[in-house]
Order: C-alpha cells, then structure tokens, then sequence
C-alpha cells in the first residue's frame, strides 16, 4: 500500500538507478505460455515485466489495472489469447470492450498512453511477447516513473493538507 | 475565517458576521468601525467557488440539464430549465406545444413551493416576531407560535405537494431530471393531470391566504411600513426581469428586459443577445463576480442612472412588466404599485429593498393561477407530443429563465458532435451580488452609529438588508412548535462576557 | 443528553449546493418525531448559530452531526476538523461528502484552468486587469479573507474520521429516516469506519422496475436523438444508463421519470471505483463479435470519465490506495 504523504517525503530515484517496474496481466492459456515460450526460445528482453497469471483475460477487472498503478507500477499490459481463440469462448469478448474504455479513462486522469498497453498474444507468438516487453520498456523509461503520489496530489487530491482547526 | 470584534492596531474595530445564516449559499459580512463607532467600511463577501463553467467542458451538452443543477438544491428546477432552453437552442430544435406547456407548468409549480419555503422560512419571521426579537423564536417555529399550528399545516402541506409534484413530472422530488433537449422525458397521464389540478388549485388559495397575511401582519403595522419606506433599505437602480410578448412577468420564457430608475426601458434582447448587455467584474475580495450593464458602463458600488448595477429580484420583475398574466396576481400588481410609487400601472419602479418580500408574495400567487391554467389546457396530456426528437447539428445556444432570485443565463458552445466546448452562467444571485453589498453597507452605515450598541439584533437588521434579495430555503418548515436551545453572549471588544442569556 | 434531555443536531454545508438540506426535510412528518427527540445547534442555512457559537461548544457537545458537501477550500476543512472535535457522531451526508459528487468533475481540471475560465476569458467578462480572488486582500480599514481554493475536492472522510456516510444526490427520505433510527439507537456496526447507510447492498438494477429483456447492447445512443420504448430496460437500449455500477437504495426514481440512472448513490457495495465497476459491467453486455466492432461501439460512448465518475470522481483510483 502507497501512503501518499510519506512516499511524498522520500526522495525520487534518480535517473541512473530507476527502472521501469511493469506489471504484466496474462491469460493461462495463451499468453502466458507464448511468454513461456520465449523463455525456452531464450529470445533476449527487459526483465522489467512482472507477470501475474490469470486464467482468462476476462477475468481481468480494471480495477486491478488502476490498482496496479497506484501501487507503484510504471506501466501495465494486459494480455489474452485472440478472438475466437479464447479458452473458455467468450472471456476476451470482454476485455476487448474494457480495454479500449481504460485507456481512454487512464489518459483523462493523467496517465500517459504508452503506460497501459493491451495485445492478444497466442501460445506461438513468443517474438511477438518480447518485443512487446522491450517496446513497453523503453517507452517507459523515456517518460519515467509514474510518481502515482505525486500525480494524485498534483490533482489535489492526496493527502497533506495541515491547517488548524478554527478556534485554537 | 475570521473572528468576531478584533480591535485592529488603529482603534478601527471589526465586527464580523460569519456566517451570514437563514438564506442559501455561504457568505460573510465585515463591518469596519472607526473609533467613534460609526462605520467605515462594510464589506459582503462570497467565500465559495465550485467552477461549473470549467468542469462542465468535455460533457455531453444534454447532461447539462443534469448536471446544472446541482448548482443549487433549492432551485434545481431554474437551472434545469435554463438548461433544457440553452440546448434546445444549440439543436435549433422547435419544442411541439405541448413540450413548452409541460415545462412551463412544471416550473411554475416549483416557483409557488420556493417562494412559499422563502417567505414563511425566511421574510416572515423577521417581521411576524420583529426584527429584534428574540433569536431562538426568530424562525417559523416562532411564527407558527404566534399566527398558529393551523397555519403552519398549511405551509408543509403546500411544500410537500410542491415536491410531490416535482416527483410527477421527474422522479426525484430534489433534482428532478425530466428536462431534455427537445422537450420533456415523460407525458402526463390523466391520472397525474387530474393530482395536479388538485394541487394547483390548493396552492391558488394558499397564495390568496399568503397575500392576506402579509397585509395583515406587515401592511397594517405601522413600524414595518416606515422600516420599509424610510428605513436604510432603498437602492435607485436598473431593473432586469423577463417578460413575454405583452410585456407581463414570465418566469419560464419571454425576452429580458431592462429598465433604469425611472422606469424607462433601457433596452429589450434575446437571450442569444446577452453579452452585449452583461459585462462581469472582478474583485480579488469575493470568488462571485460582479455583472453589471455593459453599455451604462461600471462606476463603483452606487446607484443611480449613470451606474451599471443593476437588480433582478421578484421587485424588478414587477419594475419591467407592464403587468401580471393572471387576475388575482394583477390586482395584487396594481396595489402594490398604488402604495409604493403612488402609481399602479407599474411605469414607476419601486426601489425599496425589503418590500422585495411583496412583491414575492404577488409573484407566488401569480405562479399558482398560472399553474392552474396550464393544468388545463387540452393539449396538456398529449402522449406523443411531449418532446422533439434532435436531428440537426450542435452548436451554440443561450437559454434563459428567471430563478426565483433573478435571472438565470446558460449559454453553452459545442463540438458538431454536441460535446461543450465552453460554457457560461450568470446564476440569478449573481445579477445582484454588487447590490447586495451595497444594501448591506446601507443597513449597517444607517444602523450602527456612535452610541448604538451593537447588540444581535441590530446585527439581525443587517442580515436583513441581505435576505430581502435571496429566496432560500427553511428548515423548520416541516416542524411544529419545539425548543431551539441558545445561549446569547454579549461580548465586550476585548473579548469580555458582558451577558448571557440562555435558552436550551 | 443535554439538559433538557434532547439530542444535539448539527447539519453544515460544504461545497455542496443546499439540495442536502432541503432532502433532510423531505422525511416530512417524521421530523416532527425527531424534533421531540432532538434540537438543532448548528445549521446555517435555517438557524442563525455562527462559528463561534461552535467553537464555544464543549468538545462532544453535538450528539449527531450531519456533513453535506465536498471539501472545496481551506474553511471548509476548518469546519470539518472543528465538528468533529464537537462531535460524538459525525455523518457524511450526500454524494458530495461522501464521493466527492459532481463539484469534484473539476478534479479533472487544474485550479489554474478553472481560474482561466471563470476570472479570465468567459465571454461576457470584463476584467482587463486580470483580477483574481486572493486569500487575503488589504483594505484601508483592514484585511479582508476568503479561504484558499484547494487543487482539488476530498471527501470528508479524507480530512478526518467519519462514523458513517449516507450516500445519495441527495439521499432519499425513506432512506434517510431509516439511518437517523439507525444511528440513534445504535443499531449500525461498528463507527468510525465511515461505514454505509441509508442504502443497500445491492445495484440499481435491482431497484428498477424496467423490464430486462437480457439482450445485448447493439449501439450506444444519446437520448435526445431517439425515442426509447417505455417499459424496457435503457442500457439495453443503449443509453448510458449507470443501473449496473451504482448503490440502490434509491427505488430508481430517475428510471421512473424515463431518465438513465446517473450514478449518484455512488459504487456498489465492495468497490470504491465506480468507473472501473462500469467498465467491468460493460464489458458483458455489448453484442460485438469483432474487435473493430468493439472499438466502434466504445467509441460511440462520449465522455466514460465524465459519465462513470459523475458523482465519485474523488473517491476513484486517483486517490492513493487506502
């Protein structure tokens, strides 16, 4: 959990030292395993991708991609298998909705689009899986960290107010 | 905030009303004495602001008349006709006729519940109990206390059928949400039709009965009538109200209409017009901007033809209008005008402040005659044509209504697709905030002087110079008689306990 | 109890718009029930006790004290801290103390741009000296204050401890009752936890009396341009309507008026984001076979962070995680 008004306190990382921290949501089936699969493959890339496996992408309510980023995530895919391919029928028919309606709600917030990225990567698309984590990475580092405590008071609604009570 | 009675390093000390209390909206009074107790200086000051013009950006104009309202929950309805009228505006959209009897009989009903909840809540008791009387009975526990439970019956019951109303046509008796571009979201059913002719015709002999009241406990006291003729409660400035094509009072629609302290007319536009007539200030003192008339230009917080300010009250309403558009509400126009300018045809404006609550009263009974009408005209049910639908491109439009505290201007630019660009709101208060500073300076210079004590009640007449202009909402209006505790220090400008009187 | 043995009652208003106060009246008769158990210390709009009367007050001195509307500025938060020291039970009351409501859309919008637009370039402004309200302003007879303009609107539980929230824009009579009884005599869980009442666990969906004929969305429309069938549910009409992310509690008037739900009991029960609740609702119920058919239809819908967070833009993610 962030407490925004210490996490304030604490001096940034600098540049030399900070890495991009991304954390990847992937479905079981086929992300998951074409991520595996360059893995075996021993394709090269960015070890900055935290990956949280799911069964389906279906399952993946946006609130754990919001709550991703106020915890301390730089960046956030989401990963499924591709229309038509979903294990269970139907489960990436929704995120195809959510996804395109986050980024959106994302972007007004202040979060910057090449933050959040959503692809469909099937079990064989182990490049695909690579350079999407070495894409994401860079983009990352090019804008830096998100600094989620500094946002949120930047919009004024953090923590930190101190004034007296009236009266004393 | 500030504290009470600070003696500054000058010897100039300050009384501070904090907050000012019975009326909606927050604000705050400093009165500045110099040190022989007159007043120096007097200042009223809105210490709010929420930023509707920049955060209605981005929305979806038909949200608009959703969202407005919130401006005010006490007159949620103002905002949201304003609303409705400015995108039926950016449609270009022809309301069917009975779309335009739908909301104009809406509002109308809402303008005899919020007026009933002023006066009775608000301008009453500082005249049924008097202006000094005792704080804890200045209220209307105090006046149904003294004019009767009975009477008291009969307030809740017109305010509960006011909302019961306001919940026929939207839902929701606070916030009502029927309004849309186009017209309205339901038809009346005969069913519904049949209530509100019930309650139209209550609220008629209920404004009949106001009317009476206020003649009796106000008219015929001698005391009240020489504090509203030739108290410190007199401004001479312009007049702005709405009329319709026969120059007679029209809360929902018509053209603005502006005359100066003669009663000339100084001009007559559309509401797509406004800005050529409406200019805002500035001061870094308030977050409220100060509107005044563009073309007579700004020359200070003053009165007179040669200034801009003007008022938009329930009197300037009746200073435009050549009349009222019912019988009842007509006679009470030309009463009213006989005592105060000596002339009932109205070409005379009246510039006494607290008779504004008159001219409240008269407008409560006209909008209750009106209601009854509209209730009954044939095309009031009609199942189909309560709305058109929207098929031209979005734009630009201004819609304008008159709130129960002035008039009320939305003016909304949009996308081809309808999203708001840019949107802009004077709010009905707002017309009058420069002279409401001014009238409260008037009340405290004239009342507080060397060798007055400055005790709660002469403070009380302060507010009062405030209340006059703003149709808030009460309370106690759905209690009957109960105890408000309170505790009455009277403090030395030192801080000093001089005495305290208890009631709890 | 105080002396005489009634309860104390406060009711103050923030950046709210009166429309709380005026719903406390809607209980109607029943006021007249609570008036024989309670007197009001402390209500602005309808009584005439100032700050300092509160701040005299011993501390406690308010059994029951009612909070309408965000925190918006620097008095506001004042006040909030000062009542919850002369508080024993202290109450969010309305959508705008306990989510922020529709004053917090202008999160979104910095205080700058919103000074641009108020002081600095509406149409019919005239202020070429480029004037804005500042905290403190000197005057020959002495200085004038206003309170600070925060960057944003907080939550009355953000400022300090709340016992409990009754949400709603504003909160509906029946409700309202229902948690005043609540409250006085105990029978709600645990304070201090800005614990929920006055509404239920379950969606507005529930509430409505619509007829769901389970379809799918085919295309999101706009209200004015299309005539709905009565009788039938909105969302599967395809106007927004807010149903399937919003607390019930409010018997869907709107629905009854033949308006969309907006939102304002706030997110259901178990989610503090009602934009992500909405997101998470949509995704089920659009009829898209393709991912192109996806995107067209989401991108029929206007204004999602405006729409999904009408009434709770302070209570979204943009807060930090509790």
């Amino acid at each position: 959990m962030v407490d925004v008004a210490t996490a304030r306190e604490q001096p940034q990382a600098t540049p030399t030292t900070w890495e991009p921290r991304i954390i990847g949501f992937l479905c079981y089936w086929c992300s998951y395993t074409g991520a595996d699969s360059a893995g075996t493959a021993r394709m090269k890339y960015p070890p900055n991708v935290d990956i949280i496996k799911v069964m389906c992408s279906g399952r993946i309510d946006p609130e754990l991609i919001t709550t991703a980023f106020a915890n301390g995530a730089d960046g956030v895919i989401v990963l499924g298998c591709h229309i038509g391919d979903c294990h269970y029928i139907s489960g990436n028919h929704k995120t195809m909705v959510r996804m395109p309606l986050m980024r959106r709600i994302l972007q007004d917030l202040g979060i910057e689009p090449e933050r959040f990225r959503h692809e469909w990567v099937s079990a064989a698309e182990g490049e695909k899986f690579s350079k999407l984590v070495a894409e994401i990475t860079e983009q990352v580092r090019e804008i830096g960290p998100l600094n989620w405590p500094q946002l949120v008071y930047e919009r004024g609604v953090g923590h930190g107010m101190d004034l007296k009570a009236w009266g004393e | 905030m500030t504290s009470p009675h600070v003696k500054t390093a000058e010897g100039i000390r300050r009384i501070s009303i904090d907050p000012v209390t019975r009326l909606e909206g927050h604000g705050k009074i400093d009165i500045f004495l110099d040190a022989d107790g007159n007043v120096a200086e007097c200042f009223f000051q809105v210490p709010e602001l929420r930023g509707f013009e920049k955060f209605c950006e981005g929305r979806p104009v038909e949200e608009l008349p959703r969202i407005t309202p919130r401006i005010c929950g006490v007159c949620p309805e103002a905002h949201m006709m304003a609303s409705a009228k400015a995108c039926d505006a950016v449609y270009g959209v022809e309301l069917p006729l009975t779309a335009k009897l739908l909301r104009e009989l809406q509002y109308n009903i809402f303008y005899v519940t919020d007026h009933t909840t002023h006066f009775y809540a608000l301008g009453a008791p500082d005249f049924v109990m008097g202006p000094q009387s005792d704080p804890a009975l200045r209220n209307l526990i105090g006046v149904i206390g003294k004019v009767g439970v009975e009477i008291g019956g009969q307030v809740i019951k017109c305010r509960a059928w006011g909302h019961e109303a306001a919940g026929i046509f939207g839902g929701k008796p606070v916030n009502p949400a029927n309004a849309i571009p186009g017209g309205m979201s339901k038809p009346l059913t005969a069913e519904e039709r049949n209530r509100l002719d019930e309650i139209c015709r209550f609220m008629v002999e209920f404004g009949k009965f106001t009317l009476k009241l206020f003649h009796d406990v106000v008219l015929s006291n001698k005391e009240y009538v020489e504090l509203i003729l030739n108290g410190p409660y007199r401004h001479e400035t312009y007049s702005m109200g709405l009329v319709d094509d026969r120059n007679r009072v029209n809360f929902y629609d018509g053209k603005v209409r502006v005359v100066d302290p003669d009663g000339q007319e100084l001009c007559k536009y559309a509401p797509s017009e406004y800005a050529q007539h409406i200019a805002e200030r500035v001061e870094p003192w308030s977050y409220l901007k100060f509107p005044y008339l563009k073309n007579v230009g700004w020359k200070g917080f003053v009165d007179g033809k040669a200034s801009g300010v003007y008022r938009a009250t329930p009197q300037s309403r009746l200073n435009v209008a050549d009349g009222m558009n019912s019988p009842l509400a007509q006679a009470a126009y030309e009463e009213y005008f006989e005592t105060l300018a000596g002339d009932k045809s109205g070409k005379k404006p009246v510039h006494h402040t607290l008779a504004i609550h008159w001219a409240r009263v008269i407008e409560l009974l006209n909008a209750a005659e009106h209601a009854l009408e509209l209730v009954r005209h044939p095309e009031i049910t009609h199942p189909e044509k309560y709305r058109a639908v929207c098929d031209k491109t979005p734009n630009e439009g201004v819609g304008i209504v008159e709130a129960p505290r002035g008039t009320l201007t939305h003016h909304y630019v949009t996308d081809e697709k309808g999203i708001v660009k840019k949107a802009n709101l004077i709010v009905g208060t707002t017309n009058n905030h420069a002279a409401i500073c001014m009238s409260i300076k008037q009340a405290a210079q004239g009342l507080i002087k060397k060798g007055v004590e400055v005790t709660e009640g002469v403070l009380n007449m302060v507010e009062m110079a405030f209340r006059a202009y703003d149709p808030c909402f009460g309370c106690a209006t759905h209690s009957l008689p109960g105890q408000m505790p309170l505790i009455v220090r009277l403090r030395d400008v030192d801080g000093t306990i001089l005495d305290v009187r208890r009631r709890d | 109890m105080g002396a005489n043995g009634k309860l104390k009652v406060g009711m103050y208003w923030a950046s709210s718009c009166g429309g709380c106060d005026i719903s406390l009246l809607e209980i109607g008769p029943r006021l007249l029930d609570l008036i024989k158990v309670a007197d009001v210390v402390f209500w602005p709009c309808a009584a005439d006790f100032k700050y300092q009367d509160v701040a005299h007050y011993p501390d406690g001195y308010m059994h029951l004290c009612f909070y309408n509307g965000g925190i918006r500025n620097s008095e506001q938060e004042e006040v909030a801290r000062l009542l919850r020291k002369k508080s024993q039970t202290l109450i969010a009351y309305g959508a705008c103390a306990a989510e922020g409501g529709i004053p917090a859309l202008a999160n979104l919008k910095s205080r700058a741009e919103i000074y641009d637009v108020v002081y600095h370039t509406n149409p019919s402004l005239d202020n070429r000296d480029g004037v804005e309200p500042q905290p403190n302003v000197e005057t020959p007879a002495g200085t004038l204050e206003i309170p600070t303009f925060y960057p944003g609107v907080l939550r009355l539980k953000d400022i300090v401890p709340v016992d409990y929230e009754i949400p709603g824009c504003p909160p509906q009579a029946d409700r309202v009752w229902e948690a005043i009884q609540a409250v006085v005599t105990g029978a709600v869980p645990p304070r201090n936890a800005a614990v929920k009442v006055g509404c239920s666990g379950k969606t507005v969906c529930d509430d409505c009396a619509l007829e769901k004929k389970l379809t799918k969305i085919k295309q999101f429309k706009r209200h004015h341009e299309f005539r709905p069938e009565p009788g039938w549910c909105l969302l599967e009409q395809g106007v927004l309507c807010m149903g399937p992310a919003t607390r019930s509690g409010c018997g869907a008037l709107c629905l009854k008026a033949g308006m969309r739900c907006e939102g304002c009991y706030g997110p259901p029960a178990n989610a503090e984001d009602q934009g992500t609740s909405m997101v998470g609702a949509l995704g089920a119920l659009l009829d898209a076979q393709s991912e192109d058919r996806a995107q067209e239809m989401v991108a029929q819908i206007a204004d999602p962070t405006g729409t999904f967070y009408r009434f709770s833009m302070s209570s979204s993610f943009m807060k930090a995680a509790q």
